[in-house]
């Protein structure tokens, strides 16, 4: 028969649990903190990793195009090939006849450079691998930032230093707040928009807070509201 | 000895039916749990949540696929179906929260006949109520946006957003009233454990009650922290509703710009969440017969408290009215206007009925006595409350301040499905609960025994 009284269990009974379950049991709450902690944790090293942003990977390209080479050593102008850079959302690739400009006459026999023969002879265009791919949601304009002394380099890195080309940023959307938040860090003058390796003439703080004003660059609240990029 | 208390309370008074000594009480409660036969009517109520539970999943699935458009939600009722359920369930669970927290601070011995299952309903009904604004998003899967989590985006919620405030009260007490109905359930697990037959059933109880061993120790911790919960929970009775209400006061539309929605909130809110209270215990306590421990008192003490809260309700509906005649604003008049003579005032006139008519019939100790009709008049409420929330959201919405905005709200055959399908998951999940702990808490029953009275000794 069974005991009236609350709780009092007279009748001998097994334990069901051996003794180093209450360790156990509290190890599992106390670790479970730590466990959390660290889900967090590697949860944002994912999103923020090179591996999700792709940032410093070089793309494989269909010809091994280096800028290293253009840019660094031969002294292009940014513009010479993305032509559209100053008036339209897309910076613009070159088309094949730019390329042949040079490559008609330098480098004729390559067999590297054989796409491009190919292209030129063909019409058909060489289909570049995108390395800066912003999602769709996102309406990016080059112009727009061009014209208010935002450098090629302050997005896309040392350009010339890039055998074949790289995301130089993580192109996060904190990365870009960073500056919508505070243009006057980053701006630079409009001469100096293609120079790789500039170096502010004087104290950034200040000259940034100048152009900010000069070149009419809107507030903060106005850059970072939602629909300047997101439409 | 319970011979002596019969004399000086009457029949209906009792908080626990003469006869029952420590051992019955634990007897009856736990076998409904540890018997391995489950009873028919378990069955048949089961299956029928099941059938609507799956209306849930296959509309859940369409709006996943397809979008909130699947619902009746369009340009200018937006919230329509879905908010509106979202309203009436977390005011259901405030019941619950009541009955546990401030009726334990205010020594309501009563109530803990009815706490465990009031606390589990509390629980399910912010699980239903928690589904919708997640649904109802759009992109449901990035739900955790509504956090603010360190994120590459650099974005957090907008703290200025009555919704987001939302976010925190309904999590806050969902945490809670987690937190408390499983502190409570410790010691019934102890006993579950203590007399289970089958070795994995043991085993399952046993973790669930961490050691639980029923020594003074322990009881003197449990004591603390129940105390330390219920003090936590009281204030979210009042904070969470409010918070729901802020959803409506800070906007401007008419119909609910006004600043005594949260006292009005939080009022419906218990009102719905006691007709809830007795449209469960009314049923449980027939089928397993408990009605010796779920006794007449419980159900009128119940039924009193929905009276009380139906009458301040009523009295903000009479209030709503004249504050908007007050107001001289013609929008709110028009509004107001529009919701009693207007596309909807044929809900208007069935809420008033259902919400503020009806429930008079309480004063009547017949309806407050008979299991049969107070069933009834919870049910009447029920469905009273959620025209309210109905009335609240859709009226405002179709008809505001541009009349070539206007537009009427038709809910689709997804908005039933959505409805019902929560209902499904409710009485799914509270029938598992049912079944798998005890609905009523043992050893807080134990001590409204008259046995349990302690005497103190007087040292000479």
């Amino acid at each position: 028969m069974r005991p009236a009284a609350a709780g009092s269990n007279l009748v001998a009974m097994a334990q069901i649990f051996h003794y180093s379950s209450n360790t156990f049991a509290r190890m599992t709450i106390y670790g479970a903190v730590f466990f959390i902690a660290f889900a967090g944790w590697a949860g944002y090293a994912y999103i923020n990793s090179h591996y999700v942003t792709r940032q410093n990977q070089p793309r494989e390209q269909p010809i091994p195009f280096s800028h290293a080479h253009h840019v660094g050593g031969e002294g292009f102008d940014c513009r010479y090939c993305h032509t559209s850079v100053e008036n339209s959302s897309f910076a613009g690739l070159p088309a094949t006849q730019i390329c042949m400009n040079c490559h008609s006459q330098i480098w004729r026999t390559s067999p590297e450079l054989e796409p491009v023969r190919a292209s030129y002879q063909t019409g058909q265009s060489i289909r570049w691998t995108r390395v800066h791919d912003l999602p769709d949601y996102v309406y990016f304009n080059h112009s727009i930032h061009v014209a208010k002394g935002v450098g090629c380099e302050t997005c896309h890195g040392r350009i010339d230093k890039m055998p074949l080309t790289w995301q130089n940023a993580d192109l996060q959307m904190e990365w870009c707040l960073n500056c919508h938040r505070n243009p006057e860090r980053y701006v630079r003058p409009r001469e100096a928009i293609t120079t790789m390796g500039y170096v502010p003439d004087g104290d950034q703080a200040e000259i940034g807070r100048r152009l900010v004003q000069e070149y009419h660059i809107q507030d903060a609240r106005l850059l970072t509201s939602c629909s300047t990029c997101h439409r | 000895m319970p011979e002596e208390q019969v004399v000086d309370t009457p029949e209906s008074q009792r908080v626990i039916a003469p006869g029952y000594t420590f051992g019955s009480v634990t007897d009856q409660i736990s076998t409904v749990v540890l018997t391995k036969h489950t009873p028919l009517f378990w069955f048949a109520t089961f299956a029928a949540g099941f059938v609507l539970l799956q209306g849930l999943l296959l509309s859940a699935l369409l709006l996943f696929w397809k979008g909130v458009g699947v619902w009746g939600i369009r340009m200018p009722v937006m919230w329509g179906w879905a908010i509106t359920n979202f309203v009436w369930w977390i005011g259901i669970g405030h019941a619950g929260t009541l009955i546990s927290a401030i009726l334990l601070l205010l020594n309501q011995s009563w109530r803990n006949s009815i706490n465990r299952f009031a606390e589990a309903m509390t629980l399910f009904a912010v699980m239903c109520a928690g589904m919708f604004p997640l649904l109802h998003m759009g992109r449901p899967w990035l739900f955790y946006w509504m956090f603010p989590y360190p994120n590459p985006m650099n974005v957090e919620p907008n703290f200025r957003s009555p919704l987001v405030w939302d976010v925190f009260a309904v999590s806050t007490y969902f945490t809670v009233s987690l937190l408390f109905w499983f502190v409570g359930l410790i010691p019934d697990l102890g006993t579950l454990r203590d007399r289970a037959q089958h070795l994995i059933t043991k085993y399952i109880y046993g973790m669930l009650s961490m050691g639980w061993r029923g020594s003074i120790r322990h009881w003197s911790v449990y004591e603390t922290c129940s105390l330390l919960l219920a003090g936590v929970a009281t204030p979210l009775v009042l904070s969470v509703h409010t918070v729901v209400s802020f959803d409506f006061t800070i906007a401007i539309v008419p119909g609910w710009h006004s600043t005594f929605f949260p006292p009005y909130f939080v009022a419906g809110a218990i009102y719905s969440g006691f007709a809830m209270v007795l449209a469960l215990a009314i049923p449980l306590r027939s089928f397993y017969h408990m009605e010796g421990l779920i006794t007449d008192r419980h159900l009128e003490n119940s039924a009193k408290l929905m009276l009380a809260t139906g009458l301040i309700v009523a009295y903000a509906y009479i209030m709503e009215t004249f504050m908007a005649w007050y107001s001289g604003s013609v929008y709110e008049q028009q509004a107001f206007w529009n919701r009693m003579t207007g596309p909807y005032s044929a809900q208007y006139w069935f809420l008033i009925t259902c919400n503020v008519v009806a429930p008079n019939l309480l004063w009547i100790r017949k309806f407050r006595t008979t299991p049969v009709l107070l069933f009834i008049s919870s049910i009447i409420v029920l469905i009273g409350m959620w025209l309210e929330r109905f009335m609240i959201i859709v009226s405002s919405l179709a008809q505001d301040y541009t009349q070539s905005a206007w537009g009427l709200f038709h809910a689709t055959r997804w908005d039933f499905a959505t409805f019902f399908g929560t209902i499904g998951f409710f009485v799914v999940m509270f029938f598992l609960f049912v079944r798998a702990l005890p609905m009523i808490s043992i050893f807080e029953v134990r001590t409204l025994l008259p046995q349990a009275k302690v005497r103190e000794e007087v040292r000479s």
